[in-house]
């Protein structure tokens, strides 16, 4: 990241010079700042709210019901995982990101992983499992966008959430082809 | 299948409450709590948003995102990613928050409800930044060798950024 935004910058700066945007190139720096800010603020209530709702649901157990109902799948996903607290604390974190909840489903995926890492004969090398997982969590499957969906209304979208089934499809087949490739490769990197 | 979208969020968060009380949640006081909750994700997400949008606003003003994207249009071209789109492809993997300043900037320039504001939020929908979320998790357990993670990894972005305008027109006629 740290290279990235030099590069970003730098790169701006010389296609400024290219270019003769100068001028918009000094504004946009004055701009930025309070761009931010409204993008910032716009989030705001939407995360507030939303982490408002998943505390209820998760003080009144209904998280852990939803893990209940994922348990099949896991073992589809997870054919070598026997371990119950593993399988549990995968659940968790697969239940937060389905909620579209990336900040609760963290923690709850640095848990899972310090499980398998207590699991795994090998000092530092990720086994299939943790790579299927670090898979999973990269492709999150999400219900509810409600960033994306908060975005679309600011920005006057009649229909903010049109984009829900799309998504969901184009996640599912995404992931889908990420944990087939986790199936396929791991012959291929030992 | 559009109508039955609008019914999601809102069946959601009432089965959510509905449940809370059933069982006995002192609801409006734990919805509290996570709310507050959320403030620290905000004041912990700003300052990275700041920079990130920073860095994209210099890159759009300057010009030099229309010559990066003029430079990798063959390839996005041929793989039936629409041009305004691969901004978001590069960013997406590496930064969420530049990643939600990118699609913020695209619904800006094209709006929400056309193909390209209607793409850009299917792939915002289906991505998640990965480099972040590779390291995060790999070094909480000091795990140095990944094996297949990154491409089994990227393979799965790079499925959805294909398939994203595709999807789009075949639900959007």
């Amino acid at each position: 990241m740290n290279y990235i935004w030099v590069i970003m910058i730098v790169f701006s700066f010389l296609s400024a010079i290219a270019t003769k945007n100068m001028n918009n190139l000094s504004s946009a720096v004055l701009s930025s700042g309070s761009s931010a800010v409204t993008l910032a603020l716009k989030l705001l209530g939407i995360i507030c709210f939303w982490n408002g709702l998943i505390q209820i649901a998760e003080k009144s157990g209904l998280t852990k019901k939803l893990c209940k109902l994922l348990y099949p799948v896991l073992k589809l996903l997870f054919p070598t995982l026997k371990d119950e607290e593993a399988l549990e604390a995968i659940a968790m974190n697969m239940t937060a990101n389905l909620l579209g909840l990336d900040n609760a489903a963290t923690p709850l995926g640095l848990k899972a992983m310090k499980r398998l890492k207590d699991l795994s004969p090998q000092n530092n090398i990720a086994d299939d499992n943790m790579v299927r997982f670090v898979v999973i969590n990269t492709a999150a499957l999400h219900i509810v966008s409600t960033t994306v969906a908060l975005l679309r209304q600011e920005y006057g979208s009649n229909a903010p959430t049109e984009i829900i089934f799309p998504a969901i499809l184009t996640s599912i087949i995404a992931l889908s082809s990420g944990v087939f490739m986790t199936f396929i490769l791991k012959k291929v990197f030992r | 299948m559009i109508k039955l979208s609008d019914y999601i969020i809102p069946t959601v968060i009432i089965l959510i409450i509905i449940y809370g009380i059933f069982k006995g949640t002192n609801v409006f006081d734990e919805f509290i709590k996570g709310a507050k909750n959320g403030f620290k994700i905000v004041y912990t997400i700003t300052p990275s948003l700041i920079a990130l949008i920073f860095a994209i606003e210099l890159m759009k003003a300057s010009g030099g995102l229309d010559i990066l994207c003029s430079f990798l249009s063959p390839i996005t071209k041929l793989l039936g990613i629409p041009q305004e789109l691969t901004p978001l492809t590069i960013l997406s993997p590496i930064s969420g928050s530049g990643s939600v300043g990118m699609f913020e900037r695209i619904l800006k320039d094209n709006g929400p409800d056309g193909f390209i504001g209607r793409c850009a939020s299917v792939m915002m929908g289906s991505t998640e930044t990965t480099f972040y979320t590779m390291t995060l998790y790999y070094s909480s357990v000091n795990i140095k060798k990944t094996r297949h993670t990154l491409p089994s990894a990227l393979c799965a972005d790079f499925i959805s950024f294909i398939l994203s305008p595709k999807i789009v027109k075949l639900f959007f006629k």
